[in-house]
């Protein structure tokens, strides 16, 4: 059995969404992760779990060429990552949105079809109409005119989630969109993704902290613990061997009669802080 | 001069003197800049450093005077020096409360300093302070208007990225807009657009021209555009009302001005209090969603 950690890219065509080769990323003096070789083929729905401070949203920042690799090669759509690549959807952790915002979400939605655009003009009809539609493919039509400030935490990712899609994006990355969300809401979300996935074939990467609402949706697991990365199907990374090999440690993946999944023993006190 | 209710009589009155229609011409530009900044103000959460960059203005107006130069040239000389200092500092800095009120409070003794080595009139501070826009020459209006237009050019080139990257700063960067550009603009034309609305409210009160417009505006429509247009109309009309009523009493213009924003202000909170305890909606169940408060628009 190959180890998951050490697998390197299967396809290197064009037709893979993301190819890692040896990439090592941090900070200063300091090594987020380190020699991670893994991809992502196109319309893949993606799971990027992992401890706090493992470096998920750093995963995110390379994507996006916010960051740059310290070491290896990285491919985003066939080409080197980029700040403003207008074929990535992002959706970043937002804790909180102030009550005070009173903004109609249907404006954030048009700013993100619009809102790199210099220049005077006002609002475009292409702009509006691209900005309903991308509201109406979450199920948040009715959002539309309410303000920022006055929706719940289930409400706010929907928008986000047409904001990002609204350039229609081939590439997806979702930070954390389920952390604020009870269970069932974290259903209905993911419910909502899973169908973006497949009905536009939009690949998609999401940050979250419990996989269990993802589980059944999920073609893929990117796993970063203790400055390592593993990536396969669930069945494969989720298992007490792989876990144990990545985290250093004995790590045990439980099951529940409802296929729900717990991992014992992964949280390392020795685990390095985020910077 | 006696009121009638034939306003344009009213308005023709006033407008023979030169002083008025100098007041009048100062205060639209005044009042059109200010309530466009004023609305990124709001959505930027800003407006502390806005109060504040009145306030390092005015040591920069007192140097001015001491120096017999046109105190304006003193305020955008330390606005900008201020504004531009806020925005190097970081994406966060304008939201510092501490350290910007540290730098304020020193910044106006270093003004109160200016003035006492000054020995003309004492006016020159009170004008500072609480505005005199009856005060202006055809001049100043000139240079108010030229640095209007330039605000208003400025804002129209930059007008969308910068509203994107006060909404939505995370994406805003990721999409590749220069975050960092664009808060130095904002900075800048804000330092400016201050500069010469102390010439009608002064610099204590610049609160109420700059930043209590807009934050009526948003309680009154949730789209940017409407918003930004609502806060010009009432920015203008605490302007205009303020000026005709001082015609007629004897009390400064910067007092009804900032009245009026105020009475607006509280006008729109109180309407929307009232007309959220009055839906049934509000009264019949306590929704969860509703900590946002009323949204009567």
């Amino acid at each position: 059995m190959s180890s998951v950690l050490s697998s390197s890219p299967d396809v290197v065509d064009g037709s893979a969404a993301i190819v890692a080769d040896h990439v090592e990323v941090g900070y200063r003096n300091k090594v987020v992760w380190h020699d991670a070789s893994f991809d992502v083929q196109r319309g893949e729905f993606v799971a990027v779990i992992g401890p706090n401070g493992s470096g998920k949203t750093t995963l995110f920042r390379l994507l996006l060429g916010l960051q740059r690799p310290r070491r290896g090669s990285l491919t985003v759509l066939g080409e080197p990552p980029r700040r403003g690549n207008v074929r990535i959807g992002y959706v970043p952790q937002r804790h909180t949105i102030d009550n005070d915002t009173h903004v109609a979400a249907s404006a954030l939605v048009r700013l993100g079809a619009s809102g790199s655009r210099w220049g005077p003009g006002v609002a475009f009809r292409a702009v509006a109409d691209a900005a309903d539609e991308a509201l109406a493919s979450v199920g948040a039509t009715e959002l539309g005119s309410k303000s920022l400030g006055s929706m719940s935490g289930g409400e706010l990712q929907r928008v986000f989630l047409a904001e990002a899609l609204v350039g229609n994006p081939e590439m997806l990355l979702l930070d954390e969109p389920l952390s604020n969300l009870d269970l069932r809401r974290s259903r209905e979300l993911v419910e909502v993704v899973h169908e973006l996935v497949r009905s536009r074939h939009v690949t998609t990467l999401l940050v979250a902290h419990d996989i269990n609402p993802l589980i059944e949706c999920l073609d893929k697991v990117i796993y970063i613990a203790n400055g390592h990365v593993a990536t396969g199907p669930p069945e494969t990374v989720l298992t007490s061997p792989s876990l144990s090999e990545l985290y250093g440690v004995p790590v045990e993946v439980l099951h529940d009669s409802r296929g729900n999944i717990v991992i014992v023993g992964g949280e390392n006190p020795h685990e390095p802080e985020a910077p | 001069m006696t009121f009638s209710w034939n306003l344009v009589t009213d308005l023709r009155d006033m407008w023979q003197y030169a002083f008025m229609r100098n007041a009048f011409e100062a205060g639209t530009i005044v009042a059109i800049v200010a309530g466009i900044i004023g609305y990124i103000v709001v959505l930027r959460r800003s407006a502390f450093a806005t109060h504040a960059l009145g306030h390092v203005g005015f040591s920069g107006a007192a140097g001015a005077v001491l120096f017999g130069v046109n105190p304006v040239y003193g305020l955008l000389l330390f606005t900008i020096g201020g504004g531009t200092g806020m925005a190097l500092l970081g994406r966060r800095a304008s939201t510092r409360d501490i350290e910007i009120g540290t730098v304020l409070a020193f910044m106006l003794g270093l003004g109160l300093v200016f003035l006492s080595l000054y020995t003309g009139y004492a006016t020159e501070a009170y004008s500072i302070l609480f505005g005199e826009i009856l005060g202006i020459s055809s001049a100043g209006v000139l240079l108010t208007l030229e640095a209007g237009l330039i605000v208003f050019a400025v804002l129209a080139i930059i007008y969308r990225p910068l509203l994107f990257s006060s909404l939505d700063e995370d994406v805003a960067e990721a999409k590749g807009l220069p975050m960092m550009a664009l808060g130095l603009a904002f900075m800048i034309l804000l330092a400016v657009t201050i500069s010469f609305a102390v010439q009608v409210v002064g610099v204590l009160l610049i609160f109420a021209l700059m930043v209590t417009p807009a934050a009526t505006a948003v309680r009154l429509t949730k789209r940017p555009l409407y918003a930004a247009i609502v806060s010009v109309v009432i920015s203008l009309f605490a302007v205009w009302v303020g000026l005709f009523i001082s015609w007629y009493e004897p009390y400064p213009v910067s007092f009804f001005i900032v009245s009026i924003a105020f009475a607006l202000y509280v006008l729109v909170r109180g309407g929307a209090a009232l007309s959220a305890w009055l839906s049934p909606r509000a009264r019949a169940v306590a929704v969860p969603d509703s900590q946002a408060g009323p949204e009567s628009a």
